[in-house]
Order: C-alpha cells, then sequence, then structure tokens
C-alpha cells in the first residue's frame, strides 16, 4: 500500500467530499470530516518521511508513463507542503465543530464541510501533481470551493466578496491555461519534469516568454500580490472564521508554491534571470506591498481585515526572499510560507473563537476582552508577537533568515526597510493589545466567556506550534535548506 | 443571445479544425445549456443594468495589454497545420498509432480522455461537482416554496400547445441521442461530458412545458444531488478497483484478464460517472433557479 501514497493523499479527500453527501446528518459529516483529513495528514507524514530517505517519489496514474499519462512526483519541496496544509486543515476542522454551528444554519452545515474537503482536495492535488495541465484542473477545484466557502458568510457581503474573488480568479486561471496551451504548442508535452527538459532548446522564443508572461500574472493573481490583492480583504473579511482560517493559512501558500515550481523546475532560473528583470520586479512589488499593506493594516477597524492586510504585507516578504534569487533566499521564502500558515491559522482560529463569544470582529468590541477571554487574548497576541518577529517565536526565525539572505546578497538597504516595516507590525499589533488589555469595554461582556475547549485546544496547538518551531528550527530550516538546495542544483 | 451564437460559430470552427468532439461540447454547452441557465438567472433580477461608476480606461489598459501580449506569443508559432510542430511530434505519435493496439477505443479522443490522461478527467468531474455544490449551497429552498411550486405550471405555456405536442415528441428523441452519445462515445464523437448536457437539455425542456411539479415526480430533486456525487464516486471508485486489483489508480488493464476488455470496461464505467454527474448537475441548477423564480413571482 505505501507505493500507493502519493495517490491516496489527494484521493482520500477527493472521495470523502461526494461521500458527505450521502451521510446528510451534519454532527456525522463533521466527525467524518476531520478523520478524512488526519487520515491525509498521517499520509502525508508517510510521504515526507518516504522522500527524506529514499528521494523523489513518482506515481503513474493509470499506469501509463509520462509524458503520456500523468504523473505525480512527491520531492522535499511539496512533500513539506503536503505536511503543512493537511495538518493545518485538520487542527482548524477540529475548531470547526462549535465555531460552524454557531455562524452558519443548520442546512448548510453538510455543504461547508463538502465543500472543505474539495477545497482541500484541491490544494493537495496542486501540490502533489508533476503534470502542468492536472495542476490547472486541481487550482480549479481547490478556486471553485473556496468561492463557495467564502459566498457561505453570514454577511450579504460575502456575496459580492466571493463575486469578486470570483471574477479575479478566473482571469488568474485563465492566464495559467493560456500559458500551459502556449507551452504545449512549443514543446508538444505536459508534463513539468519533461517540460523542463525541451524548453531550454527554446529559450529564445517569443511565444515561451509570453507563456511565461501570462504564468506570472496569473499565479500572482492568485496569491494576492500588491497590486493584484485587491479581492483578498473582502473575502477573508467576510467569509465564515473556519473559512478565513483555512484559507489565509493555506490557499495563498500553494498558490506561491506554484511559483516557485514554474519558475525553478519547469523554466530553470536561468532563463527566468537572463529574460525578464523579475527579479526587479519582484523586488518592487514585494517592498510596495509590505509597506501599502502594513500601513493599510493599521487603519482597519476589522480584525479580520486587519489580519488580511497582514497577509498580503506577509505575501510581500516571501516575493521577495524569491527576488533575491539565491538559494538562501529561496531558503527564507520557503521558511516563511511555513511560518505564516502557523501564525495566521492561530490568529485566524482565535478570531474565529472571539465571533464565536461576541458575534461581531469589530476592532473596539475586542476592549476589555483580556479578562474575559484570557486565553484566546493571548494567543492573539502571542501570534502578533509571531507576526512582528519576536525572538523565540517562528516570525523571528523567517525574518533572521531572510534579512540574512538579503545582507549576503549585499542589499543591506533593503533589510534595513525590511527591518523597518517589522515596526508597522508592531504598531497594528500594539493597536490590538491596547484595546484588549487597557480599554474599558465597549459591549456589554456579562454573559461572555472563555472560548470553548474545542476552539481553545486547536488554538494552542497552533500557538505553541508557533513557539515550538521559532526555537527548534530543526525541521522546517532542515527541510526548507533541502528542498532550495535541490531547486537550484539537482533539477535542471 | 449573442453568446450561444458566438458558441455555435465557435462550435463550427472547432469542426473545420477537426475537433468534433470539442465541437460538439461547445454545441451542447456553450450554445445550448449556459445560453439556458443564462436566460434563467435573467429572469431572476431585473432587465436593465443599475448604473455603476467605474473606470472604462484602466479595463481598456489592461485589455490592450493582454492582446498585445497574445499577438507577440504568436510571432515564433509553428504554423497551421505544420506537421513538424512539436505538439504533433512528441506525445500525439504514441496516441494516434499505439492507441487501438493498447487500449482498443477507435475514437482517440477518448482514449487520450478516458485513459491516458483519465486523471484530469476524473478533475474536471470534480470541478462540475464543485460547481453543483456551490448553487446547492447558495440557493437553498424554503420547503414552503416547495410545496408551491408542485402543482404549477407556467402560465404562458398552457395556451402553446403546438410547442406542448412537439415537445412531446422530441423529448423521447432526446434522451434515447443522450444514451446513444454516452454509449457509443468509444466509436464516433461524444461521451459523458456531450450525452450529460443532451439529457439535462431534455428534462430542462419538459420542466420548462409543463411545470416544474409535474417533472420533480419524475426526477425527484433528492436523488438528483445524490446522484451528482453518485458519478464521481463511481469514477474514482473505479479507480480504487483498479488498486485493489493491484495496478495503479486508474490502470483499467487489470479490471478484467485481457488488458483491452479492462480498457473497454473502465471506460464505459468512468464515462458513465461524468454523464451521471454533468446530467445531475446541470437538472440540480437548473431547479435551484426554477424555484427562485417561483419565489420571487409568488411570494410577494
Amino acid at each position: 500500500m505505501t507505493a500507493h501514497l502519493p495517490v491516496l493523499q489527494v484521493i482520500v479527500p477527493l472521495l470523502a467530499a461526494p461521500l458527505c453527501l450521502f451521510l446528510r446528518i451534519p454532527r456525522l459529516v463533521s466527525i467524518f470530516a476531520i478523520l478524512v483529513s488526519f487520515a491525509a495528514f498521517l499520509i502525508s507524514c508517510g510521504l515526507l518521511s518516504q522522500v527524506l530517505n529514499h528521494g523523489t517519489l513518482i506515481y503513474e496514474m493509470g499506469g501509463w508513463a509520462a509524458p503520456w499519462g500523468i504523473e505525480y512526483r512527491i520531492d522535499l519541496l511539496n512533500g513539506y507542503l503536503l505536511l503543512l496544509i493537511t495538518g493545518v486543515s485538520t487542527v482548524v476542522l477540529v475548531a470547526a465543530q462549535s465555531s460552524i454551528s454557531r455562524e452558519l444554519p443548520e442546512n448548510r452545515h453538510t455543504f461547508f464541510y463538502t465543500a472543505y474537503l474539495l477545497c482541500l482536495t484541491g490544494l493537495l492535488g496542486i501540490l502533489a501533481t508533476g503534470d502542468a495541465f492536472n495542476l490547472f484542473v486541481f487550482l480549479e477545484i481547490s478556486a471553485l470551493s473556496s468561492y463557495t466557502l467564502i459566498a457561505l458568510g453570514n454577511d450579504r457581503r460575502a456575496l459580492t466578496a466571493s463575486y469578486q474573488y470570483l471574477i479575479m480568479g478566473t482571469i488568474g486561471a485563465t492566464f495559467i491555461i493560456i500559458g500551459v496551451g502556449l507551452m504545449y504548442m512549443m514543446t508538444g508535452t505536459l508534463n513539468m519534469h519533461d517540460l523542463a527538459q525541451r524548453l531550454p532548446e527554446i529559450y529564445k522564443s517569443k511565444t515561451v516568454l509570453s507563456a511565461f508572461g501570462f504564468f506570472i500574472v496569473g499565479v500572482c493573481l492568485k496569491l494576492a500580490l500588491f497590486p493584484l490583492h485587491l479581492w483578498l480583504p473582502n473575502a477573508y473579511a467576510f467569509a465564515p472564521s473556519i473559512a478565513t482560517a483555512f484559507l489565509a493559512a493555506t490557499s495563498t501558500k500553494v498558490a506561491v508554491y506554484v511559483l516557485i515550481r514554474y519558475i525553478f523546475s519547469i523554466f530553470g532560473i536561468e532563463f527566468v534571470t537572463t529574460s525578464i528583470p523579475l527579479s526587479e520586479i519582484f523586488l518592487g512589488l514585494g517592498l510596495a506591498g509590505i509597506f501599502a499593506a502594513s500601513i493599510n493594516a493599521i487603519y482597519q477597524l476589522n480584525i479580520k481585515r486587519l489580519f488580511a492586510y497582514s497577509s498580503v504585507a506577509q505575501i510581500g516578504y516571501m516575493i521577495l526572499g524569491l527576488a533575491i534569487g539565491t538559494q538562501l533566499g529561496l531558503t527564507a521564502t520557503l521558511l516563511h510560507m511555513f511560518n505564516h500558515a502557523l501564525m495566521k491559522g492561530a490568529l485566524f482560529l482565535a478570531i474565529g473563537a472571539v465571533v464565536y463569544r461576541i458575534s461581531s470582529s469589530q476592532l473596539n468590541h475586542l476592549a476589555g476582552l483580556g479578562k474575559k477571554m484570557p486565553w484566546t487574548m493571548a494567543a492573539i497576541v502571542t501570534g502578533g508577537l509571531s507576526l512582528i518577529g519576536v525572538p523565540l517565536t517562528v516570525g523571528f526565525v523567517s525574518k533572521w533568515y531572510l534579512v540574512v539572505a538579503l545582507l549576503d546578497k549585499g542589499w543591506w538597504p533593503v533589510a534595513v526597510l525590511v527591518l523597518l516595516s517589522s515596526l508597522l507590525a508592531v504598531v497594528y499589533v500594539w493597536r490590538l493589545v491596547e484595546w484588549i488589555y487597557f480599554t474599558p469595554p465597549r459591549i456589554i461582556l456579562d454573559e461572555v466567556e472563555e472560548a470553548p475547549l474545542s476552539q481553545l485546544i486547536p488554538i494552542w496547538l497552533l500557538v505553541l506550534a508557533n513557539l515550538y518551531f521559532g526555537v527548534d528550527t530543526r525541521l522546517t530550516v532542515g527541510v526548507s535548506k533541502l528542498a532550495a538546495q535541490s531547486l537550484f542544483g539537482v533539477t535542471p | 443571445m449573442l453568446g450561444g451564437i458566438y458558441s455555435l460559430l465557435s462550435a463550427s470552427f472547432f469542426i473545420d479544425l477537426d475537433a468534433v468532439d470539442v465541437a460538439f461540447t461547445e454545441a451542447s454547452v456553450g450554445a445550448g445549456i449556459s445560453t439556458l441557465l443564462m436566460l434563467a438567472s435573467l429572469k431572476l433580477v431585473n432587465r436593465y443594468e443599475r448604473k455603476t461608476r467605474y473606470k472604462p480606461l484602466l479595463a481598456l489598459g489592461v485589455i490592450t495589454i493582454t492582446g498585445a501580449l497574445l499577438i507577440y506569443g504568436t510571432l515564433d508559432m509553428p504554423h497551421f497545420g505544420d506537421p513538424n510542430a512539436p505538439a504533433q511530434q512528441h506525445v500525439v505519435p504514441r496516441y494516434l498509432n499505439e492507441s487501438m493496439a493498447e487500449i482498443g477505443v477507435p475514437n482517440v479522443v477518448t482514449s487520450v480522455l478516458a485513459s491516458y490522461r483519465g486523471y484530469d478527467t476524473l478533475g474536471e468531474t470534480l470541478v462540475i461537482f464543485t460547481a453543483g455544490l456551490g448553487v446547492m449551497s447558495l440557493l437553498l429552498v424554503s420547503s414552503r416554496t416547495k410545496k408551491e411550486s408542485k402543482n404549477l405550471v407556467p402560465a404562458d405555456m398552457r395556451q402553446q400547445i403546438i410547442l406542448r405536442v412537439v415537445a412531446k415528441m422530441m423529448i423521447p428523441l432526446i434522451l434515447i441521442f443522450a444514451l446513444y452519445v454516452q454509449f457509443h462515445g468509444d466509436y464516433g464523437p461524444g461521451g459523458g461530458f456531450q450525452a450529460g448536457v443532451i439529457f439535462a437539455a431534455g428534462v430542462i425542456l419538459y420542466t420548462m412545458l409543463f411545470g416544474l411539479g409535474v417533472s420533480q415526480r419524475a426526477f425527484h430533486p433528492e436523488v438528483i444531488i445524490l446522484l451528482t456525487a453518485f458519478g464521481v464516486l463511481m469514477y474514482a471508485g473505479v479507480g480504487v478497483a483498479c488498486m485493489l486489483l493491484g495496478g495503479n489508480f486508474l490502470d483499467y488493464n487489470v479490471l478484467r484478464h485481457d488488458p483491452i476488455h479492462g480498457q473497454h470496461l473502465g471506460i464505459l464505467l468512468v464515462e458513465l460517472g461524468v454523464g451521471i454527474t454533468v446530467a445531475a448537475v446541470m437538472i440540480t441548477i437548473f431547479y435551484k433557479f426554477t424555484w427562485r423564480t417561483v419565489k420571487h413571482k409568488y411570494h410577494q
């Protein structure tokens, strides 16, 4: 059975999603979803350990060898992300039990969990596949189901937000498929490994260049790179809290993965650096994104929107790591993808707990909650510290590696800017602290209690992960380094 | 309307390019169902768009740049129909030459779609299921609406005797044609996607002329919703069965002793799965839209 692990990783949630409709009883469906996600997590653990021991795993769908058939190709990079996505998804689902039953009417629960599992399927499919078109198919699955997840939000504005996301996401997907089409026309293959071998002959071709252009713009729309991020804040703010926690922790990371995969494993870093000034563009947009989004975050009145803008800023850091274009820079990006998923997972789950208790995510309604919900608030503050990059948290580790990579490249002014931008994070996190602990309550809080254990445990699991991986970096740094090495060295 | 015409025109384009299967899909999905669903959703909203302020210049700029990039991309393209183009050279020869021996299906499109790249098709089926799920979860229908819609026949349709008589003659033919397309996909153009859409079109025509209540007695909405999931499960289930029999996921060779028979059986089953999901999703979406119309018309 271990030989089938790569495909099981994706088809377990794939089979489970339609089964949810047959189970019908919401309570049953939610437990089923947790079990499925946990099973996927175990599979991903197995996969990563196999990859670490035996190297890249290849699985041929239908027994047809690539490039005729579709293959799954698990290496360190996607093995590492599969572990992250399934892990976060399981933790979020545990918290979903109580949160969803409060936020959504009961006749929508089954649909919510089905869409959630579909989204998980899509994300895992994107990560596992070694085929450029297959990636697009699963991108569509994850995108369509995330539109559904967002639109299920209670607020009517969730529908507009989801629609906005749908339009932007569809444009992004169309651009990606145009890119795939042009590349197929030039090489006659859709397999990534095969593409990487056949592309160097025709690097000078204008068609390949425009294919690359379409790819980059399409993927950047998906990952909400500044200034293509406009869909993100509303989508995160109005979606059900659980959907926000899941999407914020996973979906943009997967889009960054797609970008890395295309740049390093398909087109090759040589082509990318020689054909267009991508490094300069990413440097500019990354920095602009960090500053614009952080400043925006400072002025937000809704905590979900605040952290949504902060997500855009964090994506800026990841892109900055890519812009450096060295192995160290890539390591920093990979690290930050993992770490940011932990931070945002914890923060949005904690916000979910707040919404569960006070049915609001307005900043001024947080006032006085420091006494009423001490554990949840402590989680938010720890997550915030991690966002700033205080030592002993994961945020510190990723910022450290980013700054080291920048200095190594000799871009010290950029390193200074990165440190300055952390100060902006201090401002918006401090605003939170001030409201939580030092302001008298604005609404009646007599009946408010600490969040239920079923939410506190997942929240603190993620918070502790934030602290643990901030101290013990063997797994994260180790795997990121190895993955970056293989992307630069071994892969053609 | 223009959208429908556009789809029909591009369907004829595809025929010109010898892509009969694609043309078939475009004609049934693009010109048929999606125009219908568009009209159904137009029925729900006002006729005129509310005036909104928007910035046409920005959009124009984006479109110009995209168009320019597309044209720039064509500069180094291989010539149309060039037999030496990479797209004709690399993987295609095996599909064309070996598929008869490896899979035993005369229609190469079907063998690529359902076997060589069968996993993609599973993904596409899941995309359709996801879309259906999105509509199901967002357009919830109250039981009151359901009850009221039971015995309604669209008033303007009662007068249309010719339409009703002709439709009565056409609908069985449409349904049989759908089944033909479904099961003949191995040999001629067609397959699960087209068949599902044609089948759904028959049901939708019936619903439009005779009312939701009558049609739901034949196609119960709850059952149809379960069928959307059933089709996907059937497809993936075939894959799992292959795994249990010792092959890779979706490796139909192991289904029977003779690999060719295995391939036949596998393709037949997965195409049926696709057909079921597609038809069920289309019917569900149409039902949901119609309920909404009923609600708007009679509840206010």
